[in-house]
């Protein structure tokens, strides 16, 4: 075991470390606290790249497992573990996070509780950290746990914003739901295993033995132990990475920093969900008997992701803040990924993670610089022609803008279309590959609406009558932002080049095995078909995308979008998200609420009404009671008392008040109890 | 008379001494000064048992002396810091003064 | 009965008998010096050289110095005390004296006569602190959590109180 794989902990403990010294700084030491975290990230992204040289050179499973606690005679044993999945999520967690630590020196310049924000974005780096190089699925879940906390801490950063404090609560409750399943998973996976490790030279279980016990063994309906274990756990996922139904938590969170949202809400957190089900990929894949058929679990995984790819592509169409866009899209794009798993395996969902999260956190933070420079504005239709303001920004968020869509030749293009080809392929049926083929082509419709609106025209937002926030025009970001978001706008252009077809190097070195270059990959069975139509598809998308917003310039901020002009009322069902948030007030808010009256008025009338009864009953009880007393027994007591006081009148005069009296008398009683006692003995 | 009885006796001696002066001494610092003699002489007993006990190198007695030395101790330092309080309410230490319990 | 025992007994009550009699007060505590000096060498003459010299440490060096400091505070008012009237004096010392009978009585029933002296027990510091760190390390801190509460005690007892003089 080398030194890399031993003091893989060093990856996460770092940002933990500078977490917890920034939480003891003051307010003050805004350059000591950013410096920490960001030294600790640099240092976290060396160590990364070590790791995945490592990996590199000798591939493989290799794992580090301790006792943790004894329970009578069997250790909770917990561990790190260092293979192709975790090399690569290290470096990409390291690496976006450092430049999103970086910009956010930039973005959050002005605000007071800087030191606090930088804590928090360590917490959060070092809990993802440890996520990735779990080797147990306790203290996987324990990560997990931190990584939902820290996600909470800063959606709500802003917590003087009630808007804010409310959607990090609800991020919180809406992640826990899922997690409830992730438990009630881990529990009887622990059950029938005996273990939480997920690999341990043959007994872990992700291992051969203990998935065969798995699928062996039934459930009372019907379905293999291993499905149903894979399909709880899948909930936490899917309550992590905004999956339909869960996925309402993940727009609200907008309110928190943008920079948060590019780390947490589009980089890395989100991605956890997705990380989850690779890691537990053996165990969603384990078969029953027949081979070619896909299993349940990831029949599942394949449905919920594609209908969540199109869901949230719908609803990004009517949104009107740069952000919420953004975020749908993200639920969109999540979609995709778990969809790649469910039909194409873990290097599928995998390379689009990881091509996904740079150029989603280029377009975060893009737009968390156009906010910067709107002074603070989100709606995209005071916005417009900022391209004349702020180049620098226009063109990196073309760029990411343009990978997303899957613009050919972009990081996108290549690891969608392997999606898609996966899709196109899968044996169980065709649904999901249309529907990821629409989902692309709203992507592209909705990421050029976008664009015209924020970039193209002219700046709407001097016209209103708002005094105070046309006071600034526009302005460029500063290089501490800019800098981090031309770096990213490379990778999202070039990344995708490791995972082509004719030379899929990331799905080689995931799987472990060595690829060469191969021009003739692309002949394979409908990949240039697939390939091509995609491409029409998301110039059929900008193109319409031209076609509503960009032939006939934004002229003001009330002017109502195209769209919307033509189907109103769809139009008002997608901008309010199909009224998903609504629903779940009405039914699963309002049964609460319905519960919580139906108790008080438990408690008001009926219990309340018997202890009134029990309460007049005894006051009756009472009078009677006071009758009896002033009228028959006072009189004989009162002859008592007087002869009571009497006698203590008498009594008395042995208090003295005296100390030594009352010793004497002690001593006295000393005396006569020893005498006994000798006496008694004798 | 055996060495061990004798030290009994003076024990008890001891003790008596203190308690004649706890029960007739008036200054309140006297009295205290007397119960730490009869707990010295409690002292003196354990010490005596154990020297002549079974098991001298047990050191029970020795320990149980010890620990009733620091009990005192901080007993001593307590009942004087009581008698200060009590000296600056009534600004006497005559216990015969002292009569707010009489009954 | 040595003639060491005779003269350390001796001394002791002659010490303690002058405390318990003296007028004045730092007589007393002089004489109970005295008295507590005999004590710790009875200590010693039994084997007991460590008990013998916490003895000295904590109550000629403490609690004697502590009475003198609590004398010289409090007597600024009434520099000699009187002895308590008659009827008094000799009802404590009758009671004292009752003890005294009914206790020498049970030592006199008692066994202790036939004792015979054990070999003398080498008792080392050492050993001393491996039973109050091992057998006896609950009650050692139980004693180190009353005496912390027995400083803070005396110290808010004896504390004075805004806009009071001695």
């Amino acid at each position: 075991m080398t030194w890399i794989v031993r003091n893989l902990w060093l990856i996460p403990a770092l940002p933990m470390l500078a977490a917890g010294v920034g939480a003891l700084l003051k307010q003050g030491s805004r350059k000591l606290a950013a410096s920490l975290a960001i030294g600790s990230m640099g240092m976290s992204f060396l160590l990364a790249l070590c790791a995945f040289a490592h990996v590199l050179r000798f591939g493989g499973v290799e794992t580090f497992n301790f006792g943790w606690l004894q329970f009578g005679t069997e250790w909770l044993r917990l561990g790190w573990l260092l293979d192709p999945l975790t090399a690569v999520m290290l470096v990409m967690v390291t690496f976006v996070g450092l430049l999103i630590f970086i910009y956010s020196v930039g973005y959050m310049e002005h605000d007071e509780n800087f030191t606090r924000f930088f804590c928090f974005l360590a917490l959060f780096a070092g809990a993802m950290l440890g996520v990735v190089i779990a080797n147990s699925l306790l203290l996987l879940f324990m990560c997990w746990e931190i990584v939902g906390l820290t996600s909470y801490l800063l959606i709500g950063f802003w917590y003087a914003n009630p808007k804010a404090a409310a959607a990090a609560k609800k991020a919180f409750i809406v992640t826990r739901i899922g997690d409830l399943g992730f438990f009630l998973g881990m529990m009887w996976l622990y059950a029938q295993t005996g273990t939480l490790l997920f690999y341990d030279g043959g007994a872990g279980c992700m291992e051969q033995s203990a998935l065969a016990h798995m699928v062996a063994q039934g459930t009372a309906i019907g379905m293999a132990a291993s499905t149903g274990i894979a399909l709880l756990i899948f909930c936490g996922a899917a309550g992590k990475s905004g999956q339909v139904p869960l996925h309402v938590w993940l727009p609200d969170a907008m309110e928190g920093p943008t920079p948060v949202s590019a780390l947490i809400h589009a980089a890395t957190m989100v991605a956890a969900g997705v990380f989850l089900v690779a890691r537990i990929y053996p165990l969603m894949s384990a078969h029953v008997g027949d081979l070619l058929t896909p299993t349940t679990a990831l029949q599942v995984v394949t449905w919920v992701g594609a209908v969540t790819a199109v869901f949230g592509a719908v609803i990004a169409v009517a949104q009107w803040d740069i952000k919420r866009i953004l975020a749908y899209s993200t639920v969109s794009q999540l979609g995709y990924m778990m969809m790649g798993l469910g039909v194409g395996g873990v290097s599928v969902g995998m390379f689009h993670l990881i091509t996904h999260a740079f150029f989603k956190a280029l377009l975060f933070m893009g737009a968390g610089s156009v906010i910067h420079g709107c002074s603070g504005e989100q709606d995209i239709r005071r916005m417009g022609g900022l391209r004349k303001y702020m180049p620098v920004t226009f063109v990196v968020y073309a760029v990411g803008m343009l990978a997303l869509c899957g613009f050919p030749l972009f990081s996108g293009f290549w690891s969608k279309d392997e999606i898609l080809h996966a899709a196109h392929g899968w044996s169980v049926s065709q649904a999901p590959f249309y529907m990821g083929a629409f989902g692309a082509l709203l992507t592209a419709f909705y990421m050029t609406r976008q664009v015209y609106y924020v970039f193209a025209g002219t700046w709407r937002l001097v016209k209103t009558d708002d005094a105070q926030h046309a006071v600034h025009t526009p302005h460029e970001s500063p290089a501490v932002m800019t800098v981090p978001l031309v770096i990213l706008a490379a990778f999202a252009l070039l990344l995708g080049f490791i995972g082509t077809p004719a030379w899929p190097w990331f799905q080689g070195f995931l799987e472990g095995q060595h690829v060469a270059f191969d021009f003739a990959a692309f002949h394979a069975e409908g990949l240039l078909t697939v390939m091509l139509s995609s491409s029409l598809i998301v110039f059929a998308g900008l193109g319409l995308g031209w076609w509503f917003y960009g032939r006939k310039p934004i002229v003001s901020e009330a002017a109502p979008d195209a769209v919307g002009k033509m189907q109103p009322q769809v139009f008002s069902v997608l901008a309010h998200a199909f009224y998903v948030d609504a629903l779940y007030h009405a039914t699963v808010v309002r049964l609460n609420a319905w519960f919580g009256r139906a108790g008080a008025w438990l408690d008001r009338w009926i219990w309340n009404g018997a202890v009134q009864t029990v309460k007049y009953a005894f006051l009756g009880l009472a009078h009677v009671d006071d009758f009896v007393d002033t009228r028959v027994v006072n009189g004989g007591f009162d002859e008592g008392c007087e002869s009571v006081t009497v006698g203590g009148h008498i009594l008395s005069l042995l208090q003295g008040g005296r100390v030594q009296s009352y010793m004497r008398m002690i001593g006295f009683a000393l005396i006569v109890l020893t005498g006994f006692l000798v006496w008694s003995a004798r | 008379m055996s060495p061990l009885s004798s030290y009994l006796l003076l024990s008890a001696l001891l003790f008596s001494i203190g308690l004649a002066g706890a029960l007739s001494r008036r200054s309140a610092i006297l009295v205290l000064i007397g119960i730490e003699l009869m707990l010295n002489a409690a002292n003196l007993n354990l010490i005596a048992f154990w020297r002549y006990g079974a098991r001298p190198e047990a050191l029970t007695g020795v320990m149980f002396a010890i620990f009733s030395i620091t009990v005192a101790a901080s007993e001593a330092a307590v009942g004087l810091g009581l008698i200060l309080a009590m000296y600056r309410h009534s600004k006497t230490t005559d216990l015969d003064k002292m009569t707010s319990m009489r009954g | 009965m040595t003639i060491t025992f005779l003269i350390l007994a001796g001394l002791t009550i002659a010490g303690t008998v002058a405390a318990m009699g003296l007028r004045n007060l730092i007589h007393c505590v002089l004489a109970l010096t005295l008295g507590f000096v005999g004590l710790a060498a009875l200590y010693m003459h039994l084997g007991a050289q460590f008990a013998g010299f916490v003895q000295i440490l904590v109550y000629i060096g403490g609690v004697a110095i502590l009475a003198v400091f609590a004398i010289m505070t409090t007597q600024s008012a009434e520099p000699v005390t009187r002895p308590g009237s008659a009827p008094f004096w000799v009802a404590g010392t009758l009671v004292a004296t009752g003890v005294f009978a009914v206790l020498a009585w049970a030592i006199h029933g008692s066994g202790a006569h036939g004792r015979v002296l054990p070999a003398e027990p080498v008792v080392t510091a050492q050993q001393i602190g491996f039973a109050l760190m091992r057998g006896y390390v609950l009650p050692l801190e139980l004693m180190g959590l009353l005496l912390t509460v027995a400083l803070i005690g005396a110290v808010v007892v004896a504390i004075h109180e805004r806009g009071e003089s001695i």
